[in-house]
């Protein structure tokens, strides 16, 4: 840590109120002034890694269940892979990606596509496997090809099983993006981690950045909620 | 910019991590201690907060709300915030990063404690009851022994998240593993990347056994 200096010295926050250079409990007028230049980027930035790295997650996750739903031996050997990928701490996995790929986005979304597959794997699997055998028995009597049973009974009934991983997913990963700060300016949890590091803690920036952060997760997860209600219609 | 890991490095780089480990094992050792203390001691109190609520609220069939709020807020709550947010209450030190990662934990463990309580057959408790079994009793010799496997799902969850999360807690003095991983510095990257190796086999090393534990404390006929 930073060697402390004396009373509470808060660097690059402009020339600082009273409120600010006395750390008092919340500075709007410091969140107003920083919004722009720092709240604001770092915001875009988490939002743009948690897409990335959830949209890759679930491609994947979705490619390994339907591979898995067809051979069902493979389905405990990927999960326990999966449970393995997730006993890697974020920290180390960073690090040893970083000696690869360098400060760069690639060192952040792999792990965080590594996470998201622990929890939506299992959930896609689950939802293909919940058609119930009567409804598979009449799309077979139907005439329906493998392929078109797939498409179009297994996995519509899937999706209120896949949409409560995916928001699992999104609110975890959104969460483990703040390590990411570790890695170089990326994400809110840099400004959370930068005033953490100060002589003396400055806590509108941990406090307002920390909102955003959980904000971003209700959001994803509010998101995810509203389009769970338009593309199953047919649970209601 | 600040940042705490920066090198970049060549494939010997990674065998030397590995060199490391086996010309400092006596230090790889106590820091790895010093990592189980601060998960193990964020667990237990983790695991005194939530399970009681957890149990309490599913043997009264109430609260769900709240049990399965907890283990959405729980996973929303970065560990970077929390350490930030008790560094301002608490200032550096193992008290902070104790509570902070004992709040991560809660989230599993109140959820599936809730779960796993509630989830009792109806069916089996009135029989209980029909016996002259006193609510006490019901939650002792039935609900709980019946929720055991879930329960402990929920306390492995937790655990694995908690010594997974721990070396994060070197950015507040946390110590441990952790802080070499952070202290590239001192330790050059083949440190780093050693206790890097000794991270990963110590939560690997948690979810086998817990999982192992998991198979032998529970009863055959019910394994999920």
């Amino acid at each position: 840590m930073t060697a402390a200096g004396p009373g509470p010295v808060i660097p690059n926050f402009g020339q600082g109120s009273a409120c600010v250079t006395g750390n008092h409990f919340f500075c709007w007028g410091w969140v107003r002034q920083h919004w722009g230049d720092t709240l604001e980027p770092h915001l875009v930035q988490h939002v743009e890694l948690t897409v990335i790295a959830v949209a890759i997650g679930f491609a994947i996750a979705f490619a390994l269940a339907l591979v898995s739903h067809r051979l069902r031996v493979l389905d405990q050997p990927i999960a326990i892979t999966a449970g393995l990928i997730y006993t890697i701490p974020s920290v180390v996995a960073f690090e040893i990606l970083i000696a690869y790929f360098g400060l760069s986005n690639t060192t952040v979304v792999i792990p965080l596509v590594g996470y998201s597959l622990v929890i939506l794997y299992p959930n896609i699997v689950s939802g293909l496997r919940s058609a119930p055998p009567e409804v598979l028995e009449a799309a077979r009597g139907m005439g329906l090809e493998p392929r078109q049973m797939l498409w179009r009974v297994e996995v519509p009934l899937a999706l209120p099983s896949i949409i409560g991983g995916l928001r699992i997913a999104v609110v975890s990963t959104v969460a483990i993006a703040t390590v990411a700060s570790l890695v170089g300016d990326r994400g809110l949890g840099y400004p959370i981690f930068y005033a953490l590091q100060l002589p003396t803690p400055f806590k509108t920036e941990i406090y307002s950045a920390g909102v955003l952060v959980v904000g971003l997760a209700l959001g994803f997860d509010l998101v995810l909620v509203a389009a769970r209600r338009i593309l199953v219609r047919w649970a209601q | 910019m600040i940042s705490l890991l920066y090198d970049t490095a060549n494939a010997h780089t990674f065998v030397d991590g590995f060199r490391f480990i086996a010309d400092n094992p006596g230090f790889l050792a106590h820091k790895a201690m010093q990592q189980l203390e601060l998960a193990g001691a964020a667990l237990g109190l983790g695991a005194a907060a939530a399970l009681p609520i957890g149990i309490l609220l599913g043997h009264l069939h109430r609260g769900s709300t709240v049990a399965i709020s907890a283990s959405i807020i729980g996973r929303a709550l970065p560990i970077v915030l929390l350490i930030a947010i008790f560094l301002t209450v608490f200032g550096i030190g193992f008290v902070n990063n104790m509570v902070a990662l004992a709040v991560l934990a809660t989230g599993p463990m109140l959820t599936n404690a809730y779960g796993a309580v509630e989830g009792v057959d109806r069916d089996v408790t009135d029989a209980a009851r029909g016996m002259g079994m006193s609510g006490l009793q019901i939650l002792t010799r039935v609900e709980l022994p019946l929720a055991l496997p879930l329960l402990f799902t929920g306390i492995r969850i937790a655990a694995v998240t908690v010594v997974a999360t721990s070396p994060i807690a070197a950015i507040a003095g946390g110590g441990g593993l952790g802080a070499v991983i952070v202290n590239q510095a001192s330790y050059r990257l083949e440190g780093v990347l050693g206790a890097c190796y000794c991270v990963m086999a110590l939560s690997a090393g948690v979810w086998l056994v817990l999982l192992a534990l998991q198979r032998v404390v529970t009863p055959r006929v019910v394994h999920t």
